[in-house]
């Protein structure tokens, strides 16, 4: 790909000679997927750096209008690959929302364990390879092996040990057993153990500190001028949480805090990561002790979800709504409306602007990916830093090109 | 009484010396551009290790590595930078096409997803799945191994009779008529309508 | 809580307010968007731009315009919501960018001139951000086809023999 002249040199860059261009990715490990740096470097100071994406741009939200509100959540998943779940139940919670459709309760609380289980995931893997990318590799393996357990989880949920594509318009696919809760008892009673290891491994790591504190610092008032969210932007002081101040599912029932930091770094967003693992582990367990029964789809009636198997192969009038619910042009029909909703996702305020014409497919699906305006941030970041740190910002953003690019 | 050759002496042909050493030594490039490098990262560490079977050692480097693992979608922004990777590895080499949109798009049959990249670069070895497990990874690699034993030679004579494409001819039927019937894109060369025989 | 009437003193009748679950609208004319934005920014306390996206309502049942432009914010201090809504039309659809009140605003605008076509004005960088330079196509527009038009299989092929 040749260079552009915007690229190598900014408006408000001096044209000094000695200046010098450095192409960076798509295809680079530290960019662990698919994203593009054109820096201008001055020796080893980045003066300026021009992001280049769309090396995944796939084309979700056109998938979005031509899949209803149940097929696209196959497409949702692949998103933010790192927590699958946790866009299910965003894509579901709009889905919802537009419908006006209220959830039973035991299904609130499977979804809030599952979406904290997958915030876990997330944070792990995050902590984890941004150690990788500073030279760390046993920080990275302690996580993937606790990652491994929560795909377990996942599969004994679902069937599927990665897309999972568990909820349902109304629900989600299938009940949990004792089984599943032995197994998430089990799972939280080990993670401490990890997490402590992983604390002793690079938070008071000398080079570990050296690398990121004080790099990538971030302001509370760039933070919300730049539209950032999640993490990233509680690391930077900004109080902000959507399960606080907008309690969706049932997270108003748990006691759990919001992590915040003021210093904005590198060294501050792990930090945060690292904290919340620890507030969504208590989450889960609360949700754990205190899980309902009853059932876990709406009441049939309301047309929306499929009835039971049984109902359907032994009576006409489950086959019939089987059908409905199924065939491409019948199915539910939703209010001729348009909605924003938004959840707390991993990454930050993972939204869905929906409209809809009254038919079961949405006729746009816009989301609003955290990914995508993290990115957006990070020239402002990087400017009279180190080539090094370059590694270091990137990994602490948590940058996912799927949905960076959809 | 014939002369037999001391125990730790054994012939063999070079061509199966060298096979034998390269096909137990694979250095993958992971091309990992969405989930499936998830699972490929997944399949490195420490529950499936991938060392079981001597093809760790993930180098990011193409002029390091004889096995390409095209790991997530390729999308038409990516294929020259894939097309260019794969130009810049050494022979002999491989090219494992990992997950359902590497090998034939997937679900993503949208405008920008290459549908497959066995239409543009050659591929050996498909793994399905979206995204496979790492289990069938590993599958994947020890039967690319069992391949390179049994047909690979030194200088790799195998590869020079493979002239034509190996993928599907891009243009069905149906896509011949969409092409008709979509208006041409002007004034761009590399993305103009493409001439179509009937 | 914005009120319908503070807000048609200011900016005439061209403004109204509507409501659906939990999402309070505004909407007005295209000419006194930036206006409005800076407003609701500057004087009220909105000082969160969540998103900009726009929809193409070229087969939406009984739509007059061809675009809506939707600018989501959100106050910081109260944690209220409000989407304001704007539309513009063929030939030439453009708005002024927002660019100078919120930075965030960069890559969305980006986006939508990527994927719809419409300009903003005063916009420091507008490229196209996701799909390739060359590319001439709206991919989001309506009348643009899911599978493309054949872009995605112009590509020269490597066979084994040549690579």
């Amino acid at each position: 790909m040749p260079l552009q002249v915007a690229d190598t040199l900014a408006p408000d860059t001096p044209d000094k000679e000695y200046l010098w261009t450095l192409n960076f990715g798509p295809q680079h490990p530290a960019t662990h997927t698919t994203l593009r740096l054109v820096l201008t470097l001055d020796g080893e100071k980045v003066v300026n750096a021009v992001p280049h994406i769309g090396y995944l741009h796939s084309g979700f939200e056109k998938l979005g209008e031509h899949l209803d509100f149940n097929q696209y959540v196959t497409i949702v998943d692949r998103m933010n690959y790192l927590s699958p779940l946790a866009n299910e139940i965003a894509w579901h919670h709009a889905v919802e929302k537009l419908l006006g459709i209220e959830l039973t309760p035991r299904c609130k609380y499977i979804r809030t364990i599952f979406s904290e289980l997958l915030r876990i995931q997330d944070h792990l893997l995050n902590v984890g390879t941004s150690a990788l990318d500073l030279g760390a590799f046993t920080a990275f393996l302690y996580c993937f092996t606790q990652r491994e357990k929560i795909y377990d989880i996942i599969e004994l949920a679902s069937g599927q040990r990665f897309h999972s594509s568990y909820t349902r318009v109304g629900g989600v696919m299938f009940d949990v057993n004792d089984l599943w809760v032995r197994k998430v008892r089990d799972f939280i009673d080990g993670l401490p153990k990890t997490h402590d290891e992983v604390h002793r491994l690079l938070t008071r790591n000398r080079i570990f500190i050296d690398r990121i504190k004080g790099v990538g610092v971030l302001t509370k008032e760039d933070a919300i001028n730049f539209s950032v969210s999640g993490p990233v932007a509680r690391a930077s002081g900004v109080v902000r949480d959507i399960r606080k101040d907008e309690p969706y599912l049932c997270y108003k029932d748990f006691d759990f805090k919001v992590i915040c930091s003021q210093n904005g770094d590198c060294y501050a967003r792990y930090l945060v990561r690292m904290g919340e693992i620890i507030e969504s582990l208590k989450i889960i367990q609360q949700a754990l002790e205190n899980i309902p029964t009853g059932p876990i789809n709406v009441d049939v009636d309301s047309r929306v979800v499929l009835p039971a198997k049984p109902a359907v192969y032994r009576s006409i009038e489950g086959l019939i709504q089987h059908f409905e619910v199924i065939m491409p042009n019948r199915g539910y029909s939703a209010p001729k409306d348009e909605v924003y909703a938004a959840v707390e996702a991993p990454n930050g305020e993972l939204g869905f602007y929906l409209v809809s014409d009254g038919t079961n497919r949405a006729y746009r699906a816009r989301t609003r990916p955290p990914s995508f305006i993290h990115f957006s941030v990070f020239p402002h970041m990087i400017k009279g830093h180190m080539l090094s740190d370059v590694v270091a910002v990137l990994g602490s953003l948590n940058i996912i090109a799927a949905e960076l690019d959809r | 009484m014939a002369v037999g050759l001391p125990e730790n002496v054994f012939l063999t042909k070079l061509d199966v010396a060298a096979n034998w050493v390269r096909s137990n030594s694979l250095w993958p490039m992971p091309f990992a551009t969405a989930c499936c490098g998830i699972e490929l990262m997944a399949t490195a560490s420490s529950r499936f290790d991938l060392a079981r079977f001597g093809a760790e050692v993930m180098r990011f480097s193409p002029r390091q590595c004889d096995l390409l693992i095209v790991a997530g979608r390729v999308v038409m922004k990516m294929l020259p930078v894939l097309q260019r990777i794969w130009l810049q590895m050494p022979e002999p080499k491989w090219c494992i096409s990992m997950g359902a949109c590497a090998c034939s798009g997937g679900v993503f049959d949208t405008y920008a997803v290459v549908q497959g990249i066995d239409r543009f670069i050659p591929v050996d070895l498909y793994v399905p799945g979206c995204p496979p497990r790492p289990e069938q990874l590993i599958a994947g690699i020890i039967e690319l191994q069992d391949r390179i034993k049994k047909t690979g030679t030194l200088d790799g004579r195998e590869f020079v009779t493979r002239t034509a494409a190996t993928g599907p001819q891009p243009l069905e039927l149906d896509e011949i008529r969409r092409l008709r019937e979509a208006t041409p894109v002007a004034g761009l060369e590399i993305f103009s309508t493409p001439d179509i025989k009937t | 809580m914005i009120e319908e009437s503070t807000l048609k003193q200011q900016f005439g009748d061209g403004i109204w307010i509507s409501e659906f679950r939990d999402n309070r609208r505004v909407v007005v004319s295209a000419e006194q968007v930036h206006h409005l934005l800076a407003h609701l920014k500057n004087q009220l306390g909105f000082d969160f731009l969540v998103d900009i996206t726009a929809v193409d309502y070229l087969e939406y049942e009984n739509s007059t315009d061809r675009f809506g432009v939707v600018y989501c914010l959100l106050n910081m201090q109260t944690g209220e919501r409000l989407v304001v809504k704007t539309f513009v039309n063929d030939p030439n659809p453009s708005l002024p960018t927002v660019y100078s009140l919120w930075r965030g605003s960069d890559w969305m605008e980006r986006e939508v001139y990527d994927m719809f076509g419409i300009t903003f004005t005063g916009h420091p960088d507008l490229r196209r951000i996701l799909s390739p330079d060359e590319f001439s196509s709206y991919p989001l527009r309506k009348d643009y086809p899911l599978k493309g038009r054949g872009e995605r299989h112009n590509f020269p092929v490597i066979t084994r023999a040549e690579s």
